[in-house]
């Protein structure tokens, strides 16, 4: 048992080094510690379900990990993590530098508050349970893990065919990719052009002050007035011409980029590979179209088996988007901050997988699940699922489709 | 002739390169003006201070709110090539700041290598307090020479880093370490002491330097002969080469133009 979270813990290291932090140097040793052991918990709750259904090990040590990997985990999620995300944030904002233990801990009580606040709008508890107990933190985790959960589910569902099938892939050449980037370059050399001015001018305009500097009497000073203002009106103009073809540049350059990736997948999606992705797009999208519309599963032993595909997937998944997620919106200062949020949601997000899947499993296995988790209102959480699935799955798709259309057009506009 | 030119220079007349022609050969200017660019690529990851080294350069001032580079911005510097002896002569150095990281994704770096093509010099930035940053330098610096279409590119294989493929390099590489106030003073030799190994793989010299800090550069410090030493190399590899290429004679006619008539 613990030989496993130890192997589930290494793997999270592995993870982070390899793949999340190939760019930057990891300074703060903390981080990493903290994200492996979220990481390492939250495969052992998954690990307790299947040990679960599969009947290994005996009941008794089975309820007693089932607690301790509980205790932890809460402790993990509610205390460290949003402690060392709100020192991070705090560290790099250059004001409050000074005292950054004493703001970390104003930023934690927020979050408590709001946590706490979280609770009052839900009818998740009866009132009969104390204050700090299990079921109170639990709970409050399980909202917000469940939503995230939902909204992630939502938009996978719509965005994985979407992206895998190659009827939504536009057509692009690689005659297009070259009128865009030669149009790039051409803004590229007019801006250099005009800065060469604007720098040849300043030049001119400092030398000149200069020599102004020597020449003394009236006309002097008249004429050192009106030469300079004219070169910095000029400049001035030179300047905002600067300024638009720069952001010119910019939106050419994320529009070769777009193009750029559509074709590679387009090259992938005829690859053997890409052919296997896309057949598992229509299975998904098969799948996830009948998820929306029928909530319910029909047999319990391939609910069983669904179970176990969803946690694999899921976990790799989530895996996957959170990594392209972070080299999308990190840097060298933001990192740790991001990490930190990412063992977050991924921390809720297994926790609340946990309990929906008590809906998925079979009769005879919930027991232990509720029994561990206390007397939570579960009905509520799976309609909340849903309704949260429902309404991002839809408005993913209105998205989509508003992306879809835009592009065609901006293309023909070239 | 050179009293000539002592007055030419002391009126503070001096014409951007691309005007030396009279009017009458205005398309001719046009076309000329893209063959006399000298182009420096700034290559780096991101968050080391790239654009805040360019200002500095270029501007003489500190960047007051750098944000990040979207693409590629470029910046212009003027340089007296030869400065204080009789064959001085103005340059413009265009200085093209790439954003990004190595780690980015394949669509990115395909678009980006747009900017590599026809470089004359680069610029290996990397951050003194990320020993990361350091190290992704080698794979920045075969990036970008991959991509290089001049007729002497050098071939490299596979990404994986070769000493001898440097030595027969072309291309002049200048090695800046940036936040360079920001080691405690403790560390200071040891993290020098990385840095030269560094500029003696890349056979590059190396500035350290702080970008919000203008007297690094200051007229006169080591840095600034060295800045000016790497650029006068760049403008002799470029302009003043043995390449036996058609434009060699071009050139030489064109050098010979100035030399007499001393425009700069």
């Amino acid at each position: 048992m613990f030989t496993s979270q130890v192997l589930f813990f290494g793997f999270g290291w592995l993870f982070f080094m390899r793949q999340l932090f190939k760019d930057y140097e990891v300074r703060q040793y903390v981080v990493q510690v903290v994200f492996s052991v979220t990481f390492a918990f939250s495969c052992t709750m998954f690990e307790l379900i299947i040990f679960e259904i599969l009947g290994a090990l005996s009941s008794s040590s089975r309820y007693f990990h089932w607690k301790l990997n509980l205790y932890v985990i809460l402790l993990v999620l509610i205390f460290v993590v949003p402690f060392y995300i709100g020192y991070f944030v705090v560290s790099n904002i250059r004001l409050l530098q000074r005292q950054r233990l004493l703001f970390a801990c104003m930023v934690w009580f927020t979050f408590m508050y709001f946590f706490w606040k979280l609770g009052d709008p839900f009818p998740i508890l009866s009132p009969k349970h104390g204050i700090l107990s299990i079921e109170q933190l639990i709970s409050r985790v399980g909202v917000i893990g469940v939503t995230l959960m939902a909204l992630l589910s939502g938009f996978g569902a719509v965005n994985c065919p979407y992206t895998y099938m190659s009827y939504f892939l536009r057509n692009v050449t690689d005659g297009d990719i070259l009128a865009l980037e030669r149009r790039l370059l051409q803004t590229m050399d007019m801006i250099v052009s005009k800065k060469k001015r604007i720098a040849m001018t300043r030049r001119q305009m400092y030398q000149r002050g200069e020599d102004q500097n020597k020449q003394t009497g009236f006309w002097g000073m008249i004429k050192s007035v009106t030469s300079t203002q004219s070169g910095s009106e000029n400049l001035s103009l030179i300047q905002q011409e600067v300024d638009a073809l720069e952001e010119l540049s910019r939106q050419l350059f994320l529009e070769t980029v777009d193009l750029q990736s559509t074709k590679e997948r387009i090259e992938y999606s005829k690859t053997f590979q890409g052919k296997y992705f896309n057949f598992l797009g229509y299975f998904f999208s098969i799948y996830c179209v009948w998820k929306i519309f029928m909530v319910k599963f029909w047999s319990q032993h391939i609910s069983f088996i669904l179970v176990g595909i969803i946690i694999v997937t899921s976990i790799r998944g989530l895996l996957i988007t959170l990594t392209k997620f972070f080299y999308a919106i990190s840097s060298s200062k933001s990192s740790n901050v991001i990490v930190l949020v990412l063992a977050q949601i991924m921390g809720m997000y297994f926790v609340s997988s946990v309990l929906l899947m008590r809906m998925s499993m079979p009769l005879e296995y919930r027991s232990i699940v509720t029994e561990v988790l206390g007397e939570l209102q579960f009905n509520f959480y799976h309609r909340w699922f849903d309704v949260i699935f429902l309404v991002s799955a839809l408005s993913s798709i209105l998205f989509l489709y508003l992306a879809h259309k835009q592009a065609p057009e901006k293309h023909m506009a070239l | 002739m050179c009293a000539v030119a002592m007055h030419a220079r002391t009126e503070g007349n001096k014409f951007p390169r691309g005007d030396i022609f009279p009017q009458n050969t205005q398309t001719l200017t046009s076309n000329m003006a893209s063959l006399d660019r000298v182009k420096v690529l700034v290559l780096g990851d991101s968050g080391v201070g790239k654009s805040s080294l360019v200002h500095l350069l270029c501007q003489n001032q500190v960047l007051g709110n750098p944000s990040w580079t979207v693409g590629c911005s470029v910046d212009v510097r003027i340089h007296d090539y030869k400065e204080g002896t009789p064959e001085e002569k103005t340059f413009y150095i265009e200085l093209w700041d790439v954003g990004g990281s190595v780690g980015s994704a394949s669509s990115l770096k395909s678009t980006r290598a747009v900017f590599y093509n026809s470089v004359n010099g680069i610029i290996l930035v990397h951050d003194l307090t990320n020993k990361k940053s350091s190290q992704n330098l080698y794979r920045w610096s075969l990036e970008a020479l991959n991509r290089d279409s001049s007729p002497t590119g050098v071939i490299v294989s596979n990404g994986d880093y070769d000493r001898e493929q440097f030595a027969e390099n072309p291309v002049p590489l200048l090695l800046i370490g940036t936040k360079f106030d920001q080691i405690p003073e403790s560390k200071r030799s040891e993290v020098l002491t990385r840095t030269a190994f560094l500029s003696e793989d890349f056979l590059a010299e190396e500035i350290n330097l702080d970008c919000t800090n203008p007297r690094y550069l200051a007229a006169g410090t080591s840095n600034a002969v060295k800045l000016s030493r790497f650029f006068d190399k760049v403008i002799e590899k470029r302009y003043f080469t043995r390449d036996p290429s058609p434009m060699a004679a071009f050139t030489d006619r064109k050098r010979f133009n100035f030399k007499s008539l001393h425009y700069d």
